[in-house]
């Protein structure tokens, strides 16, 4: 192949193994939201900050193209909840599955957080007055609100701008930004997993040169992991949800490193991800995005909304209102499931569509009505919220109204033939499922500190932790922690042993000559998960998962071969991959429960939710085999006591 | 027995003269993008932009970015926003997701192009 003239020269200098030693007080490892946040927020403290991107800090990460809601923050001025009640609120209608810290970080300083950012050069407010009078506008600061417009706890944003004032921000500070550099592994003090963390590896994608970074304190801010149930190149694209940087190397590192993890075991059926589905919130539908947009059937006749009594909704502003029959706020939040979900339910299309599709009652397909809606609310979603929301702007906004499609005129189809809303999909294939909302990831303490010393996080890199807000607000906290952790320790001498293990690890795959390609390995390990952790769990099912992990990893890991520098940065993903997918695998494992909330169904443990199994199951790494335990479900204690002797006010 | 080529309904073989490669499939959807020659000026202003890693930089000076990695596309339209010549670079939605919608006063369909 090597000689044929149709193959283009790899356009990059070749510096395979060649090494790059970087030294800086503070190491942030992704830069998406929380990564952004948190070096700027150490930079600010004077601190020197080296950040590294597997793509391109101006747009990478799922929050890069953009973002439209700005959620909970429980401190800007509009809301009716203090963050005390919006946090309480929040874990309370999620049964308190979610991560008190992250949540209260960001329910406390969402809005002060938002500021920074108009300061940088986002754009936060309705500053030309297009939307003056609007029911969802503030007249005295002109911000927007979303979903709930009397309880204002949602802003809408225009996203769209954050990331380049991000970055220019970072560059204004003086931060140093290594882009198309794929962090491989945590370096540690002696080089034993469990020590403290003294730096990382890197690869660069375009010279597959390595880079050694040294650091006193670092920050994993790589996301949450993607690819683990479904994967297909020929019908990713605007199918999938989540863009291919994030695969999942913060929890591989980190588990490698010693570090603890924990809710490995939630995932849910897939969403707006696969196969079959079409560019995200470019379909007919009225969730999120589209709230609360007319849905009609093929004959124009109107879908109702009703409220949490299932009454119905009047008119297209009490969609966004809390039901009159003494409600006195709603969320909106996935996965409601606790005590206080009748309280917050929020008003929705009438949630029996389904059936009265297939009773004749309303004639496929579906559309989602712009022309009928209020001018302003058209002109939001139309243009402010497609347009902002992330991956909507050219996808959406710009290609759709190139080709014609006119928001006063014209009904745009929707694909989810019963449902009528890609968020709420009919079953399609139960085995095909993700890590999503409120998903796993590495333990924290206040100061956003994961279990093993000098290693921080950030985002959805922390276990179940999710939304742009939560990613902003985290990476801001942890910077300033971080510093001060750095002040304390010295750098320490990197072992080299380790150093010459992980080039030999990440550098095999360009030795072959031919083998297994990443995209084949990354199938299969699909695979794996689709047969033997899915929708039906059972001990000896997934046994077998665990059986079959291990002869892929001896026999067919071995064979990954990779040809220039960018394959072999696919190839270590899909290395990385197969280790979250054992997380999963002995986090589902270890869960000898069914649970509604986290989606998680044993046949052979069918009772849902029994009051002993409410606490967090962990795992970390130690001497090659892995430690089980267990945390209080409210391990970090009363939330407002600890975040103010934890936040930027008490102590720098 | 062989047809001549009049018999077999083909009167000017001349316009297979094209040499024809032994070629595999291409990946699908394998294009994400679609430059206009005319109007871009090779900046590679686009590339810069891709999280994705899709293009490399043409070898020839001032010819559009190459799509070697169309099956990593994410169609977040990042490119087409950071490219300073308006129409030198559009995203095409794969076909199977170019979705439609109905005008409601005529009825007549319409989808993304
Ligand atoms: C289409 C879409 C729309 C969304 N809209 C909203 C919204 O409107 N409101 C909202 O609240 N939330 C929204 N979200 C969620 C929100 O974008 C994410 O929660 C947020 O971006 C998470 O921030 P993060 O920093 O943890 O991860 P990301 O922003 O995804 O950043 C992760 C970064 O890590 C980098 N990285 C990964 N691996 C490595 C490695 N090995 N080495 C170096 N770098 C690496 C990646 O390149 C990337 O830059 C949306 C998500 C999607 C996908
Ligand atoms: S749409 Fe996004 S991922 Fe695709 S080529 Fe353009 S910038 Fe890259
Ligand atoms: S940014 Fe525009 S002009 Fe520059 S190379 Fe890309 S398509 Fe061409």
């Amino acid at each position: 192949m090597s000689e044929d003239s149709s193959f283009i020269k790899w356009p990059y200098p070749i510096l395979y193994e060649q090494e790059d030693v970087v030294s800086s007080e503070v190491l942030v490892l992704g830069g998406g939201i929380a990564g952004c946040w948190a070096a700027i927020s150490a930079a600010r403290q004077g601190a020197s900050v080296v950040l590294v991107d597997k793509g391109c800090v101006i747009r990478s990460g799922c929050g890069g193209p953009g973002c439209d809601h700005w959620a909970w923050s429980g401190d800007n001025p509009a809301s009716t909840l203090d963050p005390d009640q919006m946090s309480h609120d929040l874990m309370e209608a999620r049964s308190n599955w979610t991560n008190g810290i992250t949540s209260y970080i960001n329910c406390a300083s969402g809005y002060e957080t938002l500021l920074e950012l108009e300061q940088m050069g986002g754009k936060i407010r309705d500053t030309e007055d297009e939307f003056k009078g609007a029911p969802f506008r503030d007249e005295s600061t002109k911000m927007m609100y979303a979903y709930d417009y009397e309880n204002c706890t949602i802003q809408r944003v225009w996203g769209h701008s954050f990331k380049p004032a991000l970055l220019e921000e970072l560059k204004r500070l003086g931060v140093k930004i290594y882009e198309r550099c794929q962090a491989t592994s945590l370096l540690t003090e002696n080089g034993k997993p469990g020590t403290r963390v003294i730096g990382a590896t890197g690869l660069n994608v375009q010279t597959g040169q390595f880079v050694i970074f040294k650091a006193k304190a670092t920050v994993m801010a790589m996301a949450m992991p993607t690819r683990n149930w479904v994967f297909s190149s020929e019908h990713r694209g605007v199918s999938s949800f989540k863009p291919i940087v994030n695969s999942g190397n913060g929890h591989a590192m980190a588990w490698r490193a010693g570090a603890t993890l924990t809710n490995m075991e939630r995932s849910m059926a897939l969403l707006l991800d696969g196969a079959n589905t079409y560019p995200a919130y470019g379909d007919g539908n009225n969730n999120n995005t589209w709230h609360p947009c007319n849905m009609v059937d093929a004959d124009g006749k109107e879908i109702p909304w009703v409220d949490r009594d299932g009454k119905e909704i009047p008119d297209v502003e009490s969609r966004s209102l809390p039901s009159r029959l003494g409600q006195e706020m709603f969320l909106f939040v996935p996965g409601l499931g606790g005590k206080s979900a009748y309280e917050s339910k929020p008003p929705m299309l009438l949630p029996d569509i389904q059936e009265r599709v297939l009773k004749g009652e309303y004639k496929l397909p579906l559309y989602a009505d712009l022309t009928t809606m209020p001018d302003d609310e058209r002109r939001v979603i139309w243009g402010v919220m497609v347009g902002n929301e992330s991956k909507t702007k050219t996808p959406i906004l710009k290609v759709y109204s190139d080709a014609g499609f006119d928001p006063e005129q014209d009904l745009l189809q929707s694909y989810y033939m019963l449902g009528g809303s890609s968020m709420m999909r009919e079953p399609g294939n139960i085995r095909e499922r993700m890590i999503f909302s409120g998903g796993g990831g590495v333990v924290v303490d206040w100061n956003l500190m994961t279990t093993v010393d000098g290693l921080f996080a950030a985002g959805e890199q922390i276990f179940s932790t999710n939304g742009h807000a939560s990613a902003a607000t985290t990476g801001r906290h942890v910077g300033k922690r971080m510093v001060e952790y750095a002040a304390d320790v010295n750098q320490a001498e990197l072992e080299r042993e380790q150093i010459e293990e992980e080039k030999k690890r990440i550098y095999a795959p360009i030795h072959r000559e031919n083998g297994v390609d990443w995209k084949e390995f990354n199938m299969g390990s699909c695979r794996i998960m689709q047969n033997y952790c899915s929708e039906h769990k059972t001990e000896s099912l997934m046994q077998m998962g665990i059986d079959v992990l291990d002869e892929y990893e001896r026999e067919e890991l071995p064979n990954l071969f990779a040809d220039n520098p960018h394959k072999l940065g696919r190839t270590v993903d899909v290395m990385d991959i197969i280790t979250v997918n054992r997380l999963i695998l002995n986090a589902c494992m270890m869960r000898k429960a069914s649970s509604a909330y986290l989606n998680f169904d044993r046949l052979d443990y069918p009772q849902k939710d029994p009051p002993e199994w409410h606490k967090w199951l962990t795992l970390k790494q130690k001497n090659g085999v892995i430690e089980r335990g267990e945390l209080p479900i409210d391990y970090w204690g009363s939330l407002k006591e600890n975040y103010e002797a934890h936040s930027a006010g008490k102590r720098g | 027995m062989r047809l001549t080529a009049q018999e077999s309904g083909v009167n000017d073989m001349s316009k297979y003269d094209k040499q024809v490669y032994a070629k595999p499939n291409q990946v699908t959807p394998a294009r994400p993008a679609i430059f206009n020659e005319d109007l871009c000026t090779g900046c590679n202003a686009c590339m810069a932009a891709c999280q994705a890693d899709v293009f490399i930089p043409n070898p020839v000076e001032g010819k559009p970015p190459i799509i070697l990695f169309p099956d990593e596309c994410y169609y977040d339209g990042c490119c087409v926003e950071e490219c300073p010549v308006e129409g030198a670079i559009r995203l095409n939605h794969p076909l199977m997701q170019k979705v439609r919608w109905k005008r409601k006063a005529t009825g007549e369909t319409f989808r993304v192009k």
